[in-house]
């Protein structure tokens, strides 16, 4: 696996070990090739065609995606016939498409639209039949635009080989095949558990997140990468932030831990920030009931009664409890202030509960 | 971990517990890997097993004590491992021989020809791991049972090489982070010693106060001594014990009796209602900072958006210490993180620009030290590296049903929400999915009793009772039931038992005796 073998590609000597595919050999060596069926996560699948490249003494190109790399290749991604041949794909893709970017939550997140674009496809080359089914919104999470499906089969395919939830499968055949659920049932906990990987892999406005729609598209919002609070596995997301309102959780397909996989916590998790239950000030005690107060007051007097507390009955009276669910800075600080400032080792976590 | 021959999944529910562990452990699967499961309750992963080992809540000791007098028995044991790497298994040999089929098939309730099959599983592959949850951990011999699955691996060899070990999965996002940083009565950050003189004089250096050589109390032991009225102020940060701690009735009174309580949350909490003095805090897309996840890894959390309340908690500890008399003048959490790699040496080599792009894995002593991302390759933390086995004995539930209390409720989580629920309850579509607790019921169980489906139940133990709905389901088995921790209107660990591991302090909440009626 680890041995190296050299391959030309478009002129250029390139290594790799053995066992990649041509596509991941090349993007490795930083060489574009379009893809509209590809996910790392997902294993080679062929179908798109985009990919194709021309291998030297093979008479037909070859889908770089599902083809291993050999020693000696010579490999050409791009070459007059391959535009023609990606372009032609594209094209007919867009025969049956809404075409409508400017109103679609995808737009500018849509691998449709940038290969459209950069091999300048035009959208009336192709005359023939169109969808027109109907939006499904039947669920909270999941939003599914059939009309926008390029039946690539990547939500199928990570429901199956990486969530194995078994919630969609393509159903029918040639024009009419389409990702769909047992018996077309709308998703519930029964048949879904809306972790929404199906929604991340969708290279098109097909599958969208329910919850953010309207909220923001790519080019309006700000991501920000952080690690989720719930559980310790500690998978990295994109918060996407507009008007600095959290509108969206988007997969880093880089991270280190869950490689872009999210769970329904992870993905839709995210509302409480913004939730009017928040605790917004400072409350403090009055009576039966609580009066709000501002930060000033409420930290005077919790920093004076504590002081009061140790001088009337010494520090061992008192003490902190920390959380699993704050920072690491957090919990330090909290330790060093009751070992400084109090003056006991009475802090402990919630680690043990 | 794709690369395994054979997971033994052990008192973990991860399709549930850990959603994104499972998908490395369904990969595993799909790739060829056997699979045991140990768990009492029929789990997405019980279902795809090879051998489900469906042993009665309490009984892991005896289980694994079986698994290894057969391994032994039929010499599938790692002979070179154990005689280079391991001490003192004649006396685990003397220990499991007491530990026939039969007895513990009587103990377990787990058929004999399941155990041979599970030993023979684990015992022959060439890459065994074995994956535990707190299914091991929250019994009142839950350091027993992590003892015993040390064991398991020792006499095998399966540990130290890639693919296989021990993996605990940890429950919350930053509990490894909230270990490793000190808020811990015996120990300063980085698990170094109170009483450790050179430990205190080094923190001394660093913080300008002297360190008590005494451990201090920990959270349970606070706790009590508030009921007895010996304990006066207690800062709670961002935690909920009047909901997740187990035996409610006495947190209560605790914090009902305690002079001068201050809590920290972003939500009003079912422990906020006892507070003098409710602070507001920042959610993690408020705030910078850093969580250690279950595999040691140091990964940032950015601000994405300005606190709600106004302040983010380091601020607020911060301002309280230097009221009080200690000034804490920090202008970012990264000169935090850089304060405690000065004095935390696995956190050494930790800082804001190293893991900007990608977390680092403990212990990464320095500047230049990449992390380390298998532990214990050549040697094992004890002097002289030598692991030593441990001679354990099935000791069972402190809390066993009875006639008035007939059945076990296991306690755990379910992959919807999160612990006391106050966040995943206030997400759109969360709380629509799965709004209110229900006990999952046996059929067996549901028929005898008279339940139907959804029906309305009272769930009572000798500490108080419950009313929710009732799922009947063959994920549970006859003889137990299952709730969950999440919802404020049904207090599940208003049930849960006093009894706790007398180490770690862990409750034991995945047994305790109930009665389950119907309610008219």
């Amino acid at each position: 696996m680890n041995e190296l073998i050299k391959m030309k590609i478009n002129g250029m000597d390139v290594h790799f070990p053995k066992g990649k595919t041509i596509l991941e050999v090349c993007r490795d060596a930083g060489i574009y090739i379009p893809t509209l069926c590809h996910d790392e996560r997902l294993k080679p699948y062929g179908g798109c065609r985009l990919c194709l490249v021309e291998i030297k003494g093979r008479p037909v190109p070859l889908a770089s995606c599902t083809t291993p790399g050999e020693a000696g290749m010579e490999i050409a991604t791009e070459s007059p016939k391959l535009t023609r041949l990606r372009k032609t794909v594209l094209e007919l893709l867009l025969s049956n498409h809404p075409n409508d970017c400017m109103c679609c939550e995808a737009s500018g997140d849509c691998s449709l639209q940038e290969m459209a674009y950069l091999y300048g496809a035009s959208l009336d080359r192709f005359q023939g039949e169109q969808w027109t089914l109907p939006i499904r919104e039947d669920n909270p999470f999941i939003t599914f635009e059939p009309n926008k499906c390029i039946v690539c089969g990547r939500c199928t395919r990570i429901c199956n080989e990486v969530v194995m939830a078994g919630t969609i499968d393509l159903v029918n055949r040639g024009f009419n095949a389409i990702p769909e659920t047992a018996f077309s049932k709308p998703r519930s906990l029964e048949n879904c558990e809306f972790c929404g990987q199906c929604v991340s892999t969708c290279p098109t406005g097909a599958l969208t997140d329910k919850k953010g729609r309207g909220k923001g598209r790519i080019g309006d919002v700000r991501k920000v990468k952080t690690t989720c609070s719930y559980c310790g596995t500690g998978c990295n997301f994109y918060l996407n932030v507009k008007n600095g309102k959290v509108v969206r959780v988007t997969s880093d397909l880089t991270a280190p831990v869950n490689k872009g996989n999210l769970c329904i916590k992870g993905r839709y998790g995210y509302d409480f920030i913004h939730s009017p239950e928040r605790l917004k000030t400072p409350l403090i005690r009055e009576g039966e009931g609580y009066r709000e107060a501002s930060w000033d007051e409420a930290l005077t007097l919790v920093a004076s009664k504590f002081n009061a507390l140790i001088k009337e009955h010494g520090a061992d009276k008192v003490g902190g409890f920390s959380s699993s669910r704050c920072s690491n800075e957090e919990n330090y600080l909290l330790s060093k202030w009751v070992r400084c400032a109090v003056g006991s080792n009475n802090v402990d976590n919630c680690a043990r509960v | 971990m794709p690369d395994m021959d054979t997971l033994f999944l052990f008192g973990s529910n991860p399709t549930e517990g850990h959603p994104i562990v499972s998908l490395h452990l369904k990969k595993a699967l799909a790739n060829g890997a056997k699979l045991v499961v140990a768990d009492p309750r029929k789990t997405w992963m019980a279902r795809r097993a090879d051998v489900w080992l469906n042993l009665k809540p309490g009984s892991n000791i005896a289980l694994l004590n079986g698994i290894i007098r057969v391994i032994l028995d039929n010499g599938w044991e790692n002979a070179e491992f154990i005689s280079k790497r391991t001490e003192g298994l004649e006396k685990l040999r003397a220990k499991v021989q007491e530990y026939d089929l039969e007895r513990v098939e009587a103990l377990t309730g787990v058929d004999r020809d399941k155990i041979i099959e599970a030993a023979r599983l684990y015992a022959q592959a060439e890459k065994s791991m074995i994956v535990y949850g707190l299914g091991v951990t929250e019994h009142q011999t839950g350091t027993e049972n992590a003892m015993a699955i040390a064991n398991l691996a020792l006499v095998c060899g399966h540990i130290g090489r890639p693919a296989t070990g021990i993996m605990a999965l940890r429950g919350q996002n930053n509990v490894q982070g909230a270990s490793d940083l000190g808020p811990l009565p015996a120990t300063l950050p980085g698990y170094q010693s109170v009483t450790d003189p050179q430990c205190r004089e080094k923190f001394k250096k660093a913080w300008g106060v002297a360190i008590k050589d005494k451990p201090g109390l920990k959270s349970v032991e606070m706790l009590d001594e508030c009921t007895k009225g010996n304990f006066k102020g207690i800062f709670i940060l961002g935690e909920d014990p009047a909901q997740t701690d187990p035996d409610l009735v006495h947190v209560r009174k605790a914090l009902e009796s305690v002079d001068f309580l201050v809590v920290l949350d972003i939500f009003p909490t079912e422990t906020t209602k006892y507070a003098d003095v409710i602070l507001p805090g920042a959610s993690f897309a408020e705030k910078d900072g850093t969580f250690t996840n279950g595999e040691r890894r140091v990964q940032r959390i950015r601000k994405a958006i300005e606190p709600v309340a106004g302040m983010a908690e380091w601020e607020v500890i911060s301002r309280i210490s230097t009221l009080m008399g200690y000034p804490m003048t920090y202008s970012h959490p990264s000169e935090i993180m850089d304060e405690i790699a000065s004095l935390v040496p696995i956190y050494g080599g930790i800082s804001y620009d190293r893991i900007e792009q990608k977390g680092i894995q403990w212990p990464c002593p320095t500047k230049d030290h990449p992390g380390t991302t298998t532990l214990y390759t050549d040697l094992f933390s004890r002097p002289g590296g030598l692991a030593q086995f441990m001679a354990l004995d099935h000791q069972g539930s402190a809390e066993v049903p009875d006639e008035t209390y007939p059945l076990v409720l296991i306690t755990g989580r379910i992959r919807e929400h999160y612990n006391n629920g106050s966040m995943t309850r206030r997400c759109a579509g969360i709380a629509e999915v799965v709004p209110e607790e229900l006990v999952e019921i046996s059929s067996e169980d549901a028929g005898s009793l008279g339940i139907a489906h959804m029906d309305w139940v009272k769930v009572s133990s000798r500490r108080g009772e419950v009313q929710v709905r009732a799922k009947v389901t063959d994920r549970s088995q006859a003889g137990s039931v299952f709730m969950t921790f999440h919802h404020q209107n049904a207090l599940t660990n208003v049930l849960t038992s006093e009894h706790r591991d007398p180490i770690t302090g862990t409750p034991e909440y995945k047994a305790c005796a109930v009665r389950v009626e119907k309610v008219s």
